[in-house]
């Protein structure tokens, strides 16, 4: 959905809503909890508590206790028996509590939930969405600040879906729920409550100010596979997708370019078409994502607009991306792929 | 090489010096292999407690031996599931397919009709005998020995042949290793080649069940070697917290390839005593005894069926092949055991019973034996007309890029179009892509 459909939609809201991204996937997961009665979520500190981020509060005095429920300490337990409800024909909802606890369970979600269909020629499907919070600039340290999504998108059989508004996220995370394949749905934390423009010694911006915190009270989907237009533009194509979407956005803003930036959503099923038109279009490509560099999405990103657009391109794609290192707790900001790095890479692609 | 006198000494050196203590198995290649130290109990001595009994007050059944039937052939003792002559013979049936089966399958495989099987020689009643225990529509979540299931559930042999073959017949269309069974029909879950991965998804199953206020229970089969997977503690930990109407069945063939059980932890405990750690119900059963079998799966059935939870058994069995058509298993371990091996042979054990009680004979044995055999070979041929590994007769190429996802993304779109380039260029237009 564009930015153009979003406001139509939002127009014919009857009241005004605003929702940070929290209340957002809240509101989300209360919709389809309502609608479908085999959606399940379930994870540590889900139930009563509500999660550590506030996700799910409220919904277990709502839904009822084996709607959704509190999980042991087992990335491979809560994955591994979701696999099983899938078989039965319920449609879980998993929450890891932070991406960077997801890898005791990366053998039932490579191995099982991604194979499941494939191995039993469609008998068995595991339609799984697994929610958690990823990336850094919360000081969370090299275990609370990773974005590990090159890992899912590396495995046939898993979509990768990534929000960046808190409209997004809901149409986005219903979208997935419904979906027959498993999901990995990644939450930037860093913008659960206010966009961020990459200047973290300013004070934080809430949603509320952002026209994309408007969300309507009912269903809708966002289908997976379909990247937004942040910005139109002719200049510079700037690929990106999570908190990302807003640091380049103020970069652009500031340097004054003309930059079309495509917020990715979904990086499997990836929008191949939106990507190459755009780069045809500008000519030029900048790829930013968070995540470290070697093998990362935008390595796939890169090869991809080569291939398919060099014979458009004016200058060699760019990819401003975290370091190569453990998310450093003190260097955090340091390690963070900010104004400076993306301005410079900026820069480069246009100097001629 | 150092002079060990030249190592500067760590630190503490007036401590004594720790020791890494290695398992061993007992008998090697050429060993006499002597099993007269394992205490396998009397048939009939373990107490029968109540399906609604707490773990902690059936803690003995985790470490002795349940077992019905004895030396004379009759059934003893509480567990003595009591089944009628029909039952038994049913029972039996299956168990003498089961072997003719993997029999016919495993010379298949020598004569290079398929990459792959693996036989369950000596375990037959651990899968059939517990299946028959379980309603048909009771989920189970297999590992890979137990055939057993799917032939007592009366699965098509050409259905199984056919996967083996990964032939055109094949309904997983060639994509898994042969005998990686799936059948959503008889409520047998996809096999997967990750060991223990099953097991909390048994879990989950039987979780969903619970939600759903359904009445079907799940149980799940898994190797000894493989209960040290995360995954194994998992399915422990979210049964017990969960309550969950499942049954883990554990079988202790004492080998997992070459590593004896051991490296699973036996040295130092029965794997049915995993259960106490975790609040579950354990039992230890004499899997070479059908009835035994079939008793332990009946009372953690029953158990799970009324909410009092899930059980652990361990079957204390015996692996008398190989591990698979890849293994030589005279290469680790004395060839003697399984001739040694104190809880004799399953068949032998249940036909040897159905005469003591005069419902059976020899003749009626031999004539089963050859049906079997027959029906088996018979299966093969009509298999072969679909093919065999390797022959051609496969499903259409394209198939590969099928269900990756429910809908074919572009990615793979673009990727299969590139397969059939390459077939062509290969083969030409001329000949078709079946």
């Amino acid at each position: 959905m564009s930015a153009d459909t979003h406001s139509a939609a939002c127009a014919e809201a009857p009241a005004e809503r605003r929702l940070n991204m929290i209340e957002a996937i809240n509101d989300a997961l209360d919709i389809m909890l309502e609608r479908d009665p085999d959606v399940i979520v379930m994870g540590e500190d889900v139930g009563y508590f509500g999660g550590v981020f506030r996700c799910t509060a409220g919904l277990q005095e709502k839904h009822g206790k084996t709607r959704v429920f509190d999980t042991p300490i087992s990335e491979c337990g809560i994955i591994g028996v979701a696999v099983g409800m899938g078989a039965y024909g319920l449609r879980p909802v998993p929450e890891i509590q932070f991406a960077d606890y997801i890898y005791p369970g990366l053998d039932q979600l490579i191995s099982e939930a991604a194979r499941l269909r494939y191995r039993s020629a469609t008998e068995y499907i595991a339609p799984m969405t697994v929610r958690s919070p990823f990336g850094g600039g919360i000081f969370g340290g090299q275990t609370h600040s990773q974005s590990p999504e090159s890992i899912f998108t590396h495995v046939s059989g898993l979509k990768t879906v990534i929000p960046s508004t808190p409209y997004d996220a809901k149409g986005l995370l219903i979208a997935a729920i419904e979906d027959n394949d498993p999901v990995i749905f990644f939450e930037p934390k860093r913008i659960y409550n206010g966009p961020f423009s990459g200047y973290y010694d300013k004070p934080v911006e809430p949603w509320k100010k952002h026209p994309q915190s408007v969300v309507p009270k009912d269903y809708y989907r966002i289908e997976l596979g379909e990247a937004r237009h942040v910005t139109n533009g002719e200049e510079l194509t700037v690929l990106t997708y999570g908190t990302m979407c807003h640091v380049a956005e103020a970069v652009c803003r500031e340097k004054g370019v003309d930059a079309e930036i495509l917020d990715l959503r979904t990086l499997v099923p990836l929008d191949i078409e939106a990507i190459e038109a755009s780069v045809r279009k500008t000519g030029r490509c900048l790829i930013v994502h968070e995540a470290t560099r070697t093998s990362g999405f935008g390595a796939e990103l890169s090869a991809l607009v080569t291939e398919r657009c060099f014979y458009h391109l004016e200058a060699p794609v760019e990819r401003v991306t975290g370091f190569d290192t453990p998310y450093p707790h003190s260097l955090e900001w340091a390690y963070f792929p900010g104004p400076v790095r993306i301005g410079e890479a900026i820069d480069a692609i246009l100097k001629d | 090489m150092a002079d060990p006198a030249d190592t500067p000494k760590p630190q503490g050196d007036n401590r004594p010096a720790l020791a890494l203590h290695v398992p061993e198995p007992r008998f090697r290649p050429g060993d006499k292999a002597d099993f007269s130290d394992i205490d396998i109990g009397e048939a009939g001595a373990m107490p029968r407690p109540d399906e609604s009994a707490a773990p902690a007050d059936m803690k003995e059944l985790a470490y002795g031996l349940v077992r019905v039937l004895g030396e004379d052939d009759r059934a003893h003792g509480p567990w003595d599931p009591k089944l009628d002559p029909d039952t038994l013979r049913t029972m039996l049936g299956h168990m003498a397919m089961v072997r003719a089966f993997d029999e016919r399958m495993f010379r298949g495989q020598r004569q290079g009709k398929t990459s792959f099987y693996m036989k369950c020689t000596g375990e037959e009643a651990t899968s059939v005998a517990a299946s028959m225990a379980l309603a048909s529509d009771d989920m189970v979540f297999p590992s890979y020995r137990q055939q057993g299931i799917l032939i007592a559930r009366g699965y098509s042999l050409l259905e199984m042949i056919n996967q083996i073959y990964s032939n055109k017949g094949d309904k997983l269309k060639g994509r898994q290793l042969p005998i990686m069974y799936s059948s959503r029909e008889h409520s047998f879950f996809s096999i997967s080649g990750n060991l223990a991965t099953q097991t909390p998804q048994a879990v989950g199953w039987a979780m969903a069940s619970a939600i759903k206020g359904d009445s079907r229970i799940a149980a799940t089969w898994v190797g000894e070697g493989s209960t040290a997977e995360g995954d194994f503690h998992s399915a422990c930990t979210f049964a017990t917290v969960y309550n969950a109407p499942v049954i883990l069945n554990v079988i202790n063939n004492q080998w997992a390839i070459s590593s004896f059980s051991g490296f699973a932890g036996a040295e130092r405990t029965t794997f049915a005593a995993r259960a106490l750690g975790y609040g579950l119900a354990g039992l230890r059963v004499d899997g070479n005894d059908a009835l035994a079998c079939y008793a332990a799966q009946s009372w953690a059935a029953n158990r799970a069926r009324a909410n009092h939870g899930p059980t652990l058994i361990e079957y204390f069995t015996y692996r008398a092949e190989g591990h698979s058509t890849s293994d030589d298993p005279s290469g680790y371990r004395s060839a003697q055991e399984r001739e040694e091996w104190p809880l004799g042979d399953p068949v032998m054990r249940l036909k040897n019973h159905l005469i003591a009680i005069g419902e059976w004979d020899e003749e009626q044995q031999a004539e089963m034996d050859r049906s079997c055999a027959e029906k088996v070979k018979a299966t093969t041929k009509e298999a072969e007309k679909n093919g065999i590994l390797g022959h051609g007769l496969h499903h259409p190429f394209h198939t590969m890029f099928e269900d990756v996802f429910e809908e074919l993304p572009w990615h793979l779109g673009e990727q299969a179009r590139q397969a059939t380039r390459e077939r062509i260029a290969k083969f030409g237009k001329e000949r078709p892509f079946g």
